[in-house]
């Protein structure tokens, strides 16, 4: 616990406080550019570009030994990886366009086929003399084990930079997602947004292989949205959010697997932003599980009410176990069905509501107040009372022109 | 018989003409969905282009703001290629199109009809969000600046969307049946609008598929089926001969009789 909460407060030493500061950034970075792949409904191209990032490892791995380096250098391999990541996405993208297939069809074909590649070259190198210290299998699951001062430098200021052009592109991109006929209208170039969308989720993935690895990237390029989608009805909202998500998701994971040597980072920091999604999906103000439930149940008792409010008016007996339950607990009703002096004055009050509507439906000609008349709705909230006044003496109600 | 409507091309667009297209041909796939189309609207007044399901009105529009390529033809936005126009347009599209769970209240909605003037960058000022409230006020639905759209009806939800088209100060306006599935407020209040508009000297040019109407809206009428069948003024281009060429025998003949001005 001790080593955790130092872990967590930078005092974990150097290079444990710049792992949880890169983490932390990358974490915004994936969680705010992945919102808008989430809100476009694409959020799956981020699976087929991650897949494809390991053959790059692999070609830039064996590149540079040809070449007679030792292979190993982070930004050598990022930039295959990068390279491979793209042409897939191309690859995607050229399918939807010039084929029937569509858009999860080409991510299917594109992910698996590139991910084998990889692997193959991986096992390629396994056979080479200089491969079997590589450490290449690192990328698919992310670790922080060997990894150097200026690795971790590279992933905090890659995670900024990603953040900075997420900032300056917001607009353009919310209304590509939202509206994009209305954005192709105002004369923007929805392609090219579109690819500035999936080219930051491809930086962001290239950025975090070595850290969180390239299977798990694509939970925290879309959990974080999603999470954040339960809080928010705005789109800027949702995209800072989900960033602050990613974030602390980032931060927590990279201090609790520091904290115990055997933890592996990138799964840590998965966990984490799952956790924070679970309370999310069940405890959200207005969109969570909970509140729905209880939105569901305080409108099932208002029908209730009304529908048994209504039978005592007219004196009919009432048999549904649960009007009887709620009409007895709110004392409209006394045990032996007869309605309470307090139920006999709710029933004629909704007995008159009712008998308002269906004068007012008769004679008053706007749609729009008349549509919303659903059993429900106390007519007092839609009508003025000189127009309730009218509806009474039988007449229709002068219209609001 | 349709030789009567066909006017031969016109050698030049009207540069005056806020929409003009000649020898418009758009094809998906190798069905061609409006062939060699030519129209003019004119300016400052209201036109409606009308006909039946599938005979080419909103991929006519489509093409004219270059949504969708072109095979043949040309298009001219007061006389200018439409990339040059772009800021005189406001398109509004098709309430289907989008998604309603989208997290974006009302307000936000009209302000990226704004985002011409505010730039990619720059802060949205209390200036802006007066500026969009007044428009969201111009269609007569400033209370529900607030509302994520979803939850609005789908009159309201075209009205917020005929409010964005306002905050872009366009002189063109191009709806894509903006009366479909709406209630009767939500219609008289978009048609008060776009006649304020029209008083003040802009165009408005309208995808409309309700014929009862056409003669109380409009002051110009395109009618269109894959080919152009008529068009100008109601009083000439609406008539029983024009209607049932487009809509051949989907339409009565005593139908026809009660929608048109002037029959022959």
């Amino acid at each position: 616990m001790a080593t955790f909460l130092n872990a967590l407060f930078l005092q974990a030493g150097y290079n444990a406080a710049l792992v949880a500061l890169g983490a932390a950034l990358l974490g915004f970075a994936a969680g705010a550019g992945g919102s808008f792949l989430f809100l476009r409904k694409r959020a799956l191209v981020s699976d087929a570009v991650a897949h494809a990032t390991l053959p790059g490892v692999g070609l830039a791995f064996i590149v540079m030994v040809a070449l007679g380096g030792d292979g190993r250098s982070l930004p050598g391999l990022l930039l295959g990886s990068a390279i491979t990541a793209w042409l897939g996405l191309l690859g995607v993208e050229w399918m939807v366009r010039r084929t029937r297939l569509s858009e999860d069809a080409a991510i299917g074909a594109i992910l698996s086929v590139f991910f084998g590649i990889g692997i193959v070259l991986l096992t390629i190198i396994q056979s080479m003399s200089q491969g079997r210290q590589a450490g290449l299998e690192g990328f698919l699951l992310g670790s922080t084990a060997g990894m150097l001062f200026q690795d971790a430098v590279l992933i905090a200021g890659g995670g900024a930079a990603v953040v900075a052009i997420i900032w300056l592109l917001r607009r353009p991109m919310t209304m590509v997602a939202f509206d994009p006929g209305f954005a192709a209208a105002r004369g923007m170039n929805v392609r090219r947004v579109d690819l500035a969308m999936v080219g930051l989720v491809l930086a962001v993935t290239v950025i975090g292989l070595k850290l969180v690895g390239l299977i798990l990237i694509v939970a925290l390029l879309i959990i974080p949205p999603v999470t954040a989608r339960f809080w928010s009805e705005r789109a800027e909202t949702v995209v800072w959010a989900a960033g602050v998500i990613g974030a602390v998701s980032g931060w927590v994971g990279a201090a609790l697997s520091a904290s115990a040597p055997d933890l592996p980072t990138g799964p840590i920091i998965v966990l984490i932003s799952a956790g924070l999604f679970s309370l999310s999906l069940l405890f959200a103000p207005a969109r969570g599980v909970l509140a729905s439930i209880l939105a569901r149940r305080a409108f099932q008792a208002r029908v209730h009410r009304r529908q048994g409010l209504l039978a005592l008016s007219r004196s009919e007996p009432v048999h549904d176990p649960l009007t009887l339950r709620i009409l007895r607990r709110e004392g409209l009703m006394r045990a032996d069905g007869v309605a309470t002096d307090k139920g006999g004055i709710a029933s004629t009050r909704v007995a008159r509501d009712e008998r308002r509507w269906s004068i007012a439906r008769r004679l008053h000609h706007d749609t729009a107040l008349i549509g919303r008349y659903d059993g429900l709705t106390p007519i007092d909230e839609v009508f003025t009372r000189d127009e309730i006044a009218q509806f009474d003496a039988g007449l229709p109600a002068a219209e609001g022109v | 018989m349709s030789d009567l409507h066909v006017v031969t091309s016109p050698a030049t667009l009207d540069p005056a003409s806020p929409l003009a297209v000649r020898g418009l041909t758009v094809s998906y796939g190798e069905k061609p969905a409006l062939f060699s189309l030519d129209a003019s609207f004119p300016a400052g007044a209201m036109s409606a282009i009308v006909g039946p399901n599938g005979a080419g009105k909103s991929t006519f529009l489509k093409a004219a703001l270059g949504l969708i390529p072109r095979v043949s033809g040309e298009v001219t936005i007061f006389g200018h290629d439409v990339n040059r126009a772009r800021d005189r347009i406001a398109y509004v599209p098709q309430r289907a199109s989008v998604d309603w769970d989208f997290p974006t209240t009302a307000i936000d909605v009209v302000l990226m009809g704004l985002y011409g003037q505010i730039g990619l960058w720059r802060r949205i000022s209390g200036a802006h969000r007066a500026r969009a409230r007044a428009c969201l006020d111009r269609v007569g639905m400033a209370d529900f600046a607030d509302r994520q759209i979803g939850q609005l009806s789908g009159g309201q939800q075209q009205r917020v969307f005929l409010a964005r088209a306002l905050a872009q100060d366009a002189d063109l306006f191009l709806l894509d049946e903006p009366f479909a599935g709406v209630d009767a407020a939500t219609e008289a209040a978009i048609i008060e609008v776009l006649k304020s508009l029209k008083a003040e000297g802009r165009s408005v040019v309208a995808v409309h598929h309700d014929l009862s109407t056409v003669s109380a809206y409009f002051d110009h009428v395109l009618l269109v089926n894959l080919r152009r069948i008529a068009e100008g003024p109601i009083a000439t281009a609406f008539t029983a001969d024009t209607l049932s060429e487009t809509y051949g025998g989907r339409l009565g003949a005593l139908q026809i009789e009660g929608l048109a001005l002037v029959g022959t």
